[in-house]
């Protein structure tokens, strides 16, 4: 008796066992078996975020995934079905607005999307009915959305430019925005974009400085703020500079007006002054206070720059012919960072300011040029002690070479001469 | 000849000799300054200030805390070893070139560095404060 | 002059009886044949040796063994001690001098067969020190900890691993744990200033008193000449003749040094960071180019054997057997089986400036 009830128990919890598989989705399976397009969304959906979060597509479409006839996509059964574009928005809020449902799966996910999105180009338009505008699944996709912390996922930072690109660049699709498509080509070409594509994640892209849900581009008087969210030594200078003002009166675009806003790339020094390349004079005129400070800015930095240059060379012949110069190249790194803080004064666009810098630079890069003929000195000190050395040596070598013969004269070696006669008086 | 031999012989012994007898005595340096540097002089720097000193081949920083407690780390900021400086007002270690920013264990928390910045160990010895390596 | 040294050794051999030892000495003589260049090799590697020692405690004075100072020490030498710069590049040139010249001088030896009954012992010991060398070179190599040497120690140890049957403990012994760390610099140190001294004295020792005993080997030719009767051996005494042109050399020696010390001096490199990756084309020092390039060419796998163990162990034979060539060459100096070790010997040397040159391109 006892053993049978333990063998009914058994068998009853093993079957419970095999009861407890996973529930019945027939959405992914009927999906799956109708091949083509409509079985795209149930293999793409293996690696989308939201199925590692326990989602399934009827928690997005509504549904009744147990169900196997048609009647599961019923409006009785809470069907949505596929969203029209101007609805993607608000049906994915449905979820990713509600603070208390995105608080289940991440306390730190914010739920402002939607608001933001809605303040930006791409969600005005696309209120107004323009479904050429990038809504939600244009950027992060449909069925295999990936984390953003995710390498792979279109909004991974190293991957944003090529995703807005993807409108943005394309010259038919943009027509009648009377936008630019050139922006991603530009932008390539950037210093951010080497940066960024050199592994460094913090180098901006185009969500960085445009926003990425409330995608705006930066008015003509915030530019400088946008840059000085990192630039901030620059934007600070450029605020308390004369050209703020002036720039804001004459509605001119801040950093971008010398620096550009998608192909900001590497400054050279000659974009001060008033050579061919100098952004200076696309204002300024000879005679007046500005052109007078562009010279005298470009002349400091160019001073600074041969300085450091010279003293460079001079260390490295040094180095080259075996002495130790590392103390003076370090202390030249002090002056190498002088002329990057002189660069960054350029923005007061107070010549005096920067001549400070310069001056400091110069007087370290004079001091380690120094350092460098001091070491070719030594240099030559110690070959000329060689060379007294190897006379000395010449003379002990013939010295023993005559000794040699002198000892040996007479005939063959060793059996007659000296070493006898030495032999004998001992 | 044996002139010759003996002063050739002389001159150049004496031309090593020199050489190795000015070897032995120790150079006014005695150490050198990449693994123990006096940075500053006790009192010198105020509370809730910083230094920057000469380390080995590298940029260092003395923080004097507003306890008057010592801290010191390496100078070189961890994005693009742009040269970080103390700044007293947010009391956290700040880079000027991105906006990078340290807290007072080093430790990277806002901007591009990716990671934090090397701590040194710091100690007074009589008048001195004298940074080394950490053990 | 004169009388002072005799009084001076008479004072001695009052006392423990030197006049003998000067005596037999004195009667110390070189054979004068057409091969008598070859006679000065020894005394050289000897001079090199001594000059190693001399740079070396000097070195001492100043250098520290430990990862965080070591590289910085021996830049202390290089920029603040006076003549720093001479004597470290004279110890690190001199150390590869003495190395090329043991190499001429066990070859030398070799092929002139100076190896015969009743000289076993000394080309024995002589290949003891010979290994020994090769210990001070590695091991002092890695003392400056630079980024080269860290990893051609790396590299080399590695080898080591591959010995059969000890290699994993060989390994472990030589890098005092898996990998080259500090516990690795310290060991080496103390190989490099107390372990192989002590091992190369007493060797040295040996290897000189046979010389000494057994006086200096004829050439088996010139040998064969004087049994026949078409020469006459004509011999230079080795006090004060063959000394004087000793000197001449070992004077030539120190002008080459000074020379490369001054106007090519030993770089100083980078200092070494565990985790920093490999430089490329990382090898070890150029008398042990030759091994490291044959592991290079050899296959994954031999018959059933891995590659590597197959290297090792067939360069573990080869230089077993170079150490009993005494034993093995009978009948030196005629018939073939001599000739046979010959051209192994014509074979060794080229198989090692083949392989040497092949790593260097």
């Amino acid at each position: 008796m006892k053993k049978s009830i333990i063998f009914v128990a058994l068998l009853f919890l093993s079957l419970r066992a095999a009861v407890a598989a996973p529930p019945k989705d027939t959405c992914i399976a009927c999906h799956a078996a109708l091949g083509g397009d409509l079985a795209k969304p149930a293999s793409q959906f293996e690696v989308d975020v939201h199925h590692q979060a326990g989602l399934r597509c009827a928690d997005c479409h509504g549904g009744d995934p147990s169900d196997d006839s048609m009647n599961a996509m019923s409006h009785a059964k809470g069907f949505r079905g596929a969203p029209k574009k101007n609805q993607i928005p608000e049906f994915c809020a449905r979820c990713h607005a509600d603070a208390t449902y995105m608080h289940r799966f991440n306390p730190q996910m914010r739920v402002d999307q939607l608001s933001e999105y809605l303040t930006s180009v791409h969600g005005k338009r696309l209120k107004q009915g323009d479904t050429r505008v990038a809504a939600c699944v244009d950027c992060h996709g449909v069925h295999n959305i990936l984390a953003v912390s995710d390498t792979r996922a279109p909004v991974y930072p190293t991957n944003v430019a090529s995703t807005c690109a993807r409108c943005h660049a394309d010259a038919a699709h943009m027509k009648g925005f009377n936008i630019p498509t050139d922006q991603f080509a530009l932008y390539e070409k950037s210093v951010h974009a080497q940066t960024l594509a050199g592994g460094d994640t913090s180098a901006p892209t185009c969500s960085t400085c445009h926003g990425n849900h409330g995608a705006t581009p930066p008015g003509v008087g915030s530019v400088a703020n946008v840059c000085g969210t990192c630039h901030v030594m620059n934007e600070q200078l450029f605020d308390k500079s004369p050209h703020q003002a002036a720039f804001a009166k004459m509605g001119l675009p801040g950093c971008v007006q010398c620096h550009s806003n998608h192909e900001i790339v590497r400054p050279t020094d000659a974009w001060v002054g008033t050579g061919p390349q100098s952004a200076c004079t696309t204002c300024h005129t000879p005679g007046d206070k500005g052109y007078g400070a562009a010279q005298a800015m470009l002349a400091d930095l160019t001073h600074l720059d041969s300085s450091l240059t010279r003293a460079a060379e001079v260390l490295n012949v040094a180095e080259r012919a075996g002495m130790e110069v590392s103390g003076p190249k370090v202390e030249l790194a002090g002056a190498q960072e002088d002329l990057v803080k002189a660069r960054v004064d350029v923005h007061t666009f107070d010549a005096a300011a920067v001549r400070k810098l310069t001056d400091s630079g110069v007087e370290i890069a004079a001091k380690s040029y120094q350092a460098g003929v001091a070491a070719l000195r030594e240099r030559d000190y110690r070959r000329k002690g060689l060379g007294l050395a190897l006379i000395a040596i010449v003379l002990a070598i013939s010295g023993l070479y005559l000794k040699i013969r002198q000892m040996e004269s007479g005939d063959s070696i060793g059996h007659r001469g000296d070493v006898e006669r030495k032999a004998r008086e001992v | 000849m044996n002139l010759l031999l003996g002063s050739g012989v002389a001159a150049s012994i004496i031309s090593f000799i020199y050489p190795a007898l000015r070897y032995i005595i120790p150079p006014p340096v005695a150490e050198s300054a990449s693994n123990f540097v006096a940075a500053a002089k006790v009192g010198e720097l105020k509370n809730n200030n910083g230094k920057i000193f000469r380390f080995g081949s590298e940029p260092a920083l003395l923080v004097r805390l507003a306890d008057g407690s010592y801290r010191a780390f390496s100078a070189v900021c961890t994005h693009l070893s742009c040269t970080v400086q103390y700044r007293s007002d947010l009391r956290e270690i700040w880079c000027a070139c991105h906006n990078g920013l340290y807290n007072l264990e080093g430790r990277n928390v806002s901007g591009p560095p990716p990671r934090p910045l090397a701590r040194y160990e710091v100690h007074i010895q009589g008048d001195d404060v004298v940074v080394t390596r950490a053990a | 002059m004169a009388t002072l040294y005799r009084k001076t050794l008479n004072w001695m051999d009052e006392r423990f009886g030197a006049g003998s030892v000067e005596e037999f000495l004195r009667h110390k003589t070189v054979p004068v044949t057409r091969h008598i260049l070859w006679y000065y090799l020894g005394g050289m590697t000897l001079f090199l040796f001594i000059i190693q020692v001399l740079t070396g405690i000097l070195l001492l004075l100043y250098y520290r063994p430990t990862p965080n100072d070591a590289f910085e020490s021996v830049q202390f030498v290089m920029t603040q001690v006076r003549f720093g710069w001479l004597i470290r590049s004279v110890h690190s040139w001199s150390a590869n001098l003495m190395i090329f010249t043991a190499f001429l001088h066990m070859f030398s030896v070799y092929f002139l067969k100076a190896y015969r009954k009743p000289r076993e012992l000394t080309w024995i010991s002589g290949m003891l020190l010979f290994f020994i060398v090769l210990g001070f070179g590695f091991s002092g190599y890695l003392l400056p900890w630079n980024t080269l040497a860290f990893f051609a120690t790396k590299v080399g140890t590695e080898m080591a691993g591959s010995v059969p049957g000890i290699g994993k403990w060989l390994l472990v012994f030589l890098r005092g744990g898996q990998e080259v760390t500090g516990a690795t610099l310290t060991r080496f140190f103390g190989f490099h200033i107390a372990v192989l001294p002590g091992l190369a004295t007493l060797l040295l020792a040996i290897h000189l008193f046979l010389v000494q005993k057994l006086g200096m080997s004829v050439p088996p030719s010139v040998e064969r000449a004087v049994a026949e009767g078409r020469t006459s051996l004509r011999n230079m005494p080795f006090f004060p003749n063959f000394l004087l042109r000793d000197m001449i050399g070992w004077y030539a020696a120190l002008g080459v040094l000074g020379g490369l010390a001054a106007i090519f001096p030993w770089e100083l490199g980078t200092k070494a960071d565990a985790f920093a990756a490999a430089p490329a084309g990382i090898r070890p020092e150029w008398y042990f180019l030759f091994t490291f390039q044959t592991l290079k060419y050899l296959p994954a796998r031999i018959l059933f054997l891995e590659g590597e163990f197959a290297g090792i162990l067939g360069f573990s034979v080869g230089a077993v057997v170079w150490v009993m060539v005494p034993f093995l060459d009978r009948r030196i100096g005629f018939g073939r089986l001599t000739r046979v070790f010959t051209g192994l010997g014509v074979f060794v040397i080229g198989y090692i400036i083949v392989l040497s040159a092949l790593a260097l391109r």
